[in-house]
């Protein structure tokens, strides 16, 4: 069974259809990609997928459950986790703190210890600094541990908001234009590091990206979208060669 | 990295402890006037307020100008009890003190829940409106109440919580800036701050943002009705017009002279802010404007290269520290 199935989804606002009839299946461990011009409508499907928004029609179901009418909050919880295409960090906490904060739901202990610091929260913030620690470790970010978050470089603070969603543990996670303002070193950077997370923890990825290159590079299958509608999928050599895909990005 | 964390612990045990020794040794030792003396309640009071308008202002990012109608439920809560209590002496009077400090305190906490839950809903100009209209209501309903005594108030409240008791003060107020300090550095405290930075993101890592607005909101307004009965069994008396907006802003200019989520700030601009109007006393008709230009100019310091470059020589001694 496919873990991601988005079926006949479309939302409207107002009388603008933004995004419509929009299907798409993504198998465990894929890493796919959704690109389209300006304006497209990307964005809105993500919004749609993480709970941002509520979709008019369709459905969304992961690893069989329904995501439908759950908030962001709950949509997280059932293991979707996303980035931003402007970077949306906690810019006056740290680093650390920023990774820890998305350990939220994975690693609990009572209000109690939270006003009253005891053994148990000592044990807790351990296991929650070592975890964070670990996923940091793979964005080359463990140095600036204690480093408040808005003093990060921007290629960085890219990679501490994907260590970020990372921490969730999520099934299937989400990537915004991760491309978006780095320079061709940081982007082939990026790409490695994408593999290797895929890799690492398994997970199944979904990314916007207008970087054709990257697209092309690590994408194993590709959605292109246009005024809000699919207009063509498959793998990226089959669609970046597809006449409509042509016309759509450079006109006639 | 621990090692610094310890060492923290350590410093902030010692200067608790100076400063009860200070206060001791001031009293004892009759080295202040009596209108100092009336201070010391006050000082430790208003730090509570300030700690806790930090959680909901500084540490949550949201404006509200209806601190002080916390404060007067509790203070009216917990001077309700005392003074029925002692009218039948069955608990003794610290007992006494204790089931009003609790009550205040809940009672406060139950009306931040119910103003909490719909009003959180409004942001920014809004809720800061809606909460001053809500410390109004307050007053208002104080006022006509038959329980409240209305507008005369209440008076012959006992004093459990006057300079004579400082020691009870002191814990209690070393207690509350524990407790909400503890807070920030705890999963919990990490979700407000995360809220405060970037809501959609929060909520998109799996923060519900509600619960913990709401929550926040709650603490914040228990300590403020903790602080109320302090303040009530302190002064002896209570009428409805001490919580008006005017209080409220006065909690506001010392978290925000203090520094938005900084705990220790506010401690500093509570003490500075409660002192100030007694020593500028001397100067009768010109206090007012005295207090406003202090005011001032400590807001500009406070946004000032000259802080910025004290802070910095602090961060530099503290990494060379830290290197060695």
């Amino acid at each position: 069974m496919a873990l991601l199935e988005v079926k006949n989804l479309g939302i409207s606002f107002g009388g603008l259809k933004a995004v419509d009839e929009f299907n798409i299946t993504i198998e465990e461990g894929q890493l796919y990609g959704l690109i389209g011009p300006n304006g497209a409508g990307k964005t809105t499907v993500f919004n749609l997928l993480t709970g941002v928004y509520r979709p008019t029609l369709g459905t969304i179901t992961l690893d069989g459950k329904n995501l439908v009418g759950k908030g962001p909050a709950e949509i997280c919880k059932c293991g979707v986790a996303r980035t931003f295409q402007n970077i949306r960090l906690f810019g006056k906490m740290t680093v650390l703190d920023n990774v820890k904060t998305a350990l939220h739901n994975q690693v609990k202990y009572s209000e109690a210890v939270c006003f009253f610091h005891g053994p148990v929260y000592k044990k807790k913030e351990q296991e929650m600094t070592d975890m964070a620690m670990d996923v940091l470790k793979v964005f080359g970010l463990d140095g600036y541990g204690e480093t408040l978050a808005s003093n990060l470089p921007y290629g960085q603070q890219r990679k501490l908001e994907i260590a970020r969603a990372l921490a969730t543990n999520p099934k299937l996670l989400l990537l915004d234009e991760p491309a978006a303002g780095m320079n061709p070193n940081e982007t082939a950077e990026l790409m490695d590091t994408i593999r290797l997370i895929r890799e690492k923890y398994h997970i199944t990825i979904l990314l916007i990206e207008h970087d054709m290159k990257l697209v092309a590079g690590i994408c194993e299958y590709l959605t292109v979208l246009n005024f809000g509608t699919e207009l063509a999928s498959g793998t990226p050599a089959e669609v970046l060669n597809d006449p409509k895909v042509i016309t759509a990005y450079l006109g006639e | 990295m621990k090692k610094t964390s310890n060492r923290q612990v350590w410093f902030n045990i010692a200067v608790i402890a100076a400063a009860y020794v200070l206060v001791t040794i001031l009293l004892k030792g009759n080295l202040l006037n009596r209108q100092y003396t009336s201070l010391l309640v006050p000082i430790a009071v208003n730090i509570m307020l300030a700690v806790s308008l930090n959680l909901v202002t500084g540490f949550l990012g949201e404006l509200t100008l209806g601190h002080a109608g916390f404060m007067s439920i509790g203070a009216y809560t917990g001077a309700l009890i005392s003074l029925n209590l002692g009218k039948t002496e069955v608990l003794p009077a610290p007992a006494a003190f204790a089931l009003a400090l609790l009550c205040g305190g809940l009672m406060a906490a139950v009306f931040g829940f119910l103003i909490g839950v719909p009003v959180l809903r409004l942001r920014g100009d809004y809720l800061a409106i809606v909460t001053l209209a809500f410390g109004e209501i307050i007053k208002s309903v104080i006022n006509s109440m038959e329980i409240t005594n209305g507008a005369r108030g209440l008076s012959k409240i006992p004093l459990y919580s006057n300079y004579t008791n400082y020691t009870v003060v002191f814990f209690l107020m070393v207690l509350t800036v524990l407790a909400v300090t503890n807070l920030m550095k705890s999963r919990d405290g990490r979700a407000i701050m995360a809220i405060r930075d970037n809501d959609i993101a929060a909520e998109s890592i799996g923060i519900k943002i509600s619960h913990f607005k709401v929550k926040a909101f709650v603490i914040a307004a228990f300590f403020a009705g903790v602080a109320g009965v302090i303040y009530a069994h302190n002064v002896g008396l209570l009428k409805p017009g001490t919580f008006d907006y005017n209080k409220s802003i006065e909690i506001l200019v010392i978290v925000v002279l203090g520094g938005m989520g900084s705990i220790r700030g506010s401690i500093i601009a509570a003490i500075i802010l409660t002192v100030l109007p007694e020593l500028l006393r001397g100067t009768d008709n010109l206090r007012m404007l005295l207090y406003a230009i202090v005011l001032i100019a400590m807001m500009i310091f406070n946004n000032s290269k000259i802080k910025e470059g004290l802070m910095m020589n602090r961060t530099f001694r503290k990494l060379g520290r830290k290197e060695a």
